[in-house]
């Protein structure tokens, strides 16, 4: 793991904490608190109670209930509300409890959030980030288990953001909050507690819209993101140990997509292995095989393998391990690129 | 719930005074601001149809029965307050300050018609119930500036049945927020009548359920509108929380000018109560009745209205065409690369056929 910040704001290196992906979100969300006094948290149960996953644990404690908001329990009221505080000269930062319950706020998403800019020339504008933890594996009740990027990737107007790594969800989390427009913040829900990480401590930024290579390598690139990484990771460890060195990218936003780190590696490998854990019907993996279309179709060496969830809904966790890619299908799929 | 919540009103439909308890509040510049606010708005809606039927103007939202409604509510807010109409409510942002050569624009399919200068107007509502939470937010960062700044949320009766309407009293309520749910009741959700709307008799009745005030007044009275809003956004300034006010009015004509009302309800009725209903006519009786009017003045502002809406008309007509690049600059503060390369090639085929 790399702690020292890759696009710190600090001239220096920063001293670093070794901190889970989500006590990094805490990390970041309580590093803006205390920076600008404009930022605000809503959502239920994220105040006295300091969230489901405690991703805002100890914040209102600190930051007082002006500013740390337990609300009632409202989707749509969260983030019209939001819309309002936002144009109003606020910096609203949404806890939506697990993204599979973000539909009842979609119509305020899609239809002011993402549109006042627009509709304003500017004049108004919606500086707000959406968070909320997604994706299957952790053996969830029905719902809470969705992982719908493309439903805000295909709308304009929004970013979506997707980190995999303590480090980079602080960073990423950071760059959201100080971004111009609303943002999508995915937390990969599997991966909270799943490892330990040095994160720079203070201010620490890591630019939305840039991709990073996990391993680098010359035969398959495997590209992918969020919950997804570890499992993918896996496959990659296997392929290397069979010889078929991968060149891993986690793709880390979802939009836009990091079009010059996928043609860069994909004109060197010829070779791709797509996987996320959203279904594969326009699924965020159709936009990467089409920026791949345009920018490295001459390159290509084999057809494109996609390992995605099934286009069923989100199973009963009694199925969702069916459900999701597994290392093997990954490994499986990047034996079949490697040896067209 | 009729009888808890009757319906406040001060002047009847003869011009008379039910309740003279407004008196000493009313003076001749009062009641000429508001029969001169309703005019303007009525004169600019008649406009507004028949350039549309000229094929000047797009699908337009006609207002025509609503003006006491409008003018009474918008007429007490302060410059630095905010508003949050719906499609039909220009009337009610005219009166705030809008600029009405924007508003025409907006009515042409222009973006630049939501640029009100000076005025916290936001774009009109086109989902139904969207601005109640809105409304909510913007009075939340008023309250967190410590300021005493109210908004306004405009909706109508069909609002009423959307999550959103509940959604944004209840936040309003539980923080205790300063904003006035302004509630024209006008009798049709375009084609659906109130009855099948809701089986509740009043809306004014659902502010039980937030522990707000609701009041329910005759939205054809314009002293009836202005006096209790005013009340209302007192009430908001002093940190006394939300009103859901609903005023009960009708709209005349048609939803909009691709409406046609006689599929859904008799014309006839409508068009036969109108003498009585007419906030404008009840207004011109209470000032014939009180000896504030005065034909000449009637006949100046009214060329003065009449000029004033010409001349917004030549502005919004020779206003310069819309931009292409707008189409694409104002999605985000920074063009992310898919909207910058579409951009360029659209803008380099553009320019190959010119």
């Amino acid at each position: 793991m790399n702690p020292v910040a890759e696009t710190s704001t600090m001239e220096t290196i920063q001293t670093t904490r070794s901190l889970t992906l989500v006590q990094a979100v805490t990390d970041a969300l309580g590093t803006m608190l205390a920076e600008d006094d404009r930022v605000m948290l809503l959502g239920e149960d994220i105040g006295k109670n300091g969230g489901v996953f405690r991703a805002t644990e100890g914040l209102q404690e600190k930051f007082g209930e002006d500013r740390v908001i337990d609300t009632p329990l409202s989707e749509a009221g969260i983030v019209g509300s939001s819309v309002g505080l936002a144009v109003n000269g606020m910096i609203p930062i949404v806890e939506i409890q697990f993204l599979g319950f973000v539909y009842p706020a979609y119509e305020q998403i899609a239809t002011h959030v993402t549109r006042v800019r627009m509709r304003t020339m500017s004049k108004y504008t919606v500086p707000m980030v959406i968070r909320a933890p997604y994706g299957a594996g952790v053996r969830a009740p029905e719902i809470h288990s969705d992982s719908p990027e493309s439903l805000f990737t295909h709308m304009p107007g929004i970013k979506v953001v997707c980190p995999s790594s303590p480090a980079d969800a602080k960073g990423l989390l950071i760059a959201a909050i100080k971004d111009p427009d609303p943002v999508l913040f995915m937390e990969p829900m599997r991966l909270y507690r799943a490892v330990r990480e040095e994160v720079p401590e203070g201010m620490y930024e890591v630019e939305i819209g840039k991709g990073k290579k996990v391993t680098e390598g010359d035969d398959v690139t495997v590209i992918t993101w969020g919950a997804m990484v570890p499992v993918a990771k896996k496959a990659v460890e296997k392929a290397k140990a069979k010889g078929i060195q991968c060149d891993f990218i986690d793709m880390r936003t979802l939009f836009p997509l990091d079009r010059d780190i996928i043609a860069e590696s994909v004109q060197k490998t010829g070779r791709v292995v797509v996987v996320h854990e959203s279904h594969e019907t326009t699924g965020v993996g159709n936009d990467i095989l089409s920026i791949i279309n345009k920018t490295s179709f001459l390159y290509m060496k084999a057809p494109i393998e996609k390992v995605t969830g099934f286009d069923v809904p989100v199973p009963f966790f009694a199925l969702e391990d069916e459900y999701l890619p597994t290392p093997k299908r990954v490994e499986e799929a990047i034996e079949k690129v490697y040896t067209f | 719930m009729e009888e808890l919540y009757p319906i406040t009103q001060y002047v009847n439909e003869e011009g008379k005074f039910t309740d003279d308890s407004i008196k000493e509040e009313i003076t001749a510049e009062l009641v000429h601001s508001f029969y001169y606010n309703m005019l303007r708005i009525r004169t600019f809606d008649r406009k507004a149809k028949s350039l549309q039927r000229q094929g000047r103007l797009g699908t337009y939202a006609l207002f025509e029965g609503q003006e006491a409604a409008q003018v009474g509510s918008a007429l007490s807010l302060k410059k630095d307050d905010w508003v949050f109409p719906t499609y039909r409510d220009h009337g009610a942002i005219l009166t705030f300050g809008a600029n009405m050569p924007k508003v025409l624009l907006y009515w042409n399919g222009r973006a630049e018609g939501n640029l009100h200068p000076d005025r916290n107007i936001f774009p009109p509502a086109v989902p139904i119930a969207t601005q109640l939470p809105h409304a909510a937010g913007a009075a939340w960062a008023d309250k967190r500036k410590g300021n005493k700044n109210v908004s306004i949320a405009y909706f109508g009766d069909g609002a009423t049945s959307e999550g959103d309407f509940h959604e944004g009293m209840n936040f309003a309520s539980v923080f205790k927020l300063p904003v006035v749910f302004f509630n024209q009741n006008n009798g049709y959700a375009i084609s659906m009548p109130i009855e099948k709307q809701m089986n509740s008799k009043t809306i004014a009745q659902k502010s039980v359920a937030y522990g707000m005030p609701g009041i329910r007044i005759d939205g054809n009275d314009i002293f009836a509108v202005y006096f209790e809003t005013k009340k209302a956004f007192d009430r908001a300034r002093n940190g006394d929380g939300p009103t859901l006010i609903e005023a009960v009015t009708q709209r005349f004509g048609a939803h909009t000018t691709a409406d046609d009302p006689t599929k859904y309800r008799d014309q006839y009725e409508v068009d036969s109560t109108r003498d009585q209903l007419d906030p404008l006519l009840r207004l011109e009786r209470f000032m014939k009745e009180q000896k504030y009017w005065d034909g000449k003045w009637e006949q100046e502002i009214s060329t003065q209205i009449n000029k004033e809406i010409e001349e917004a008309i030549v502005e919004m007509e020779n206003f310069p065409k819309a931009n292409v690049e707008d189409l694409f600059d104002h999605v985000f503060a920074e063009m992310p690369w898919p909207l910058r390369e579409q951009k360029e090639q659209y803008l380099q085929s553009v320019r190959r056929d010119q």
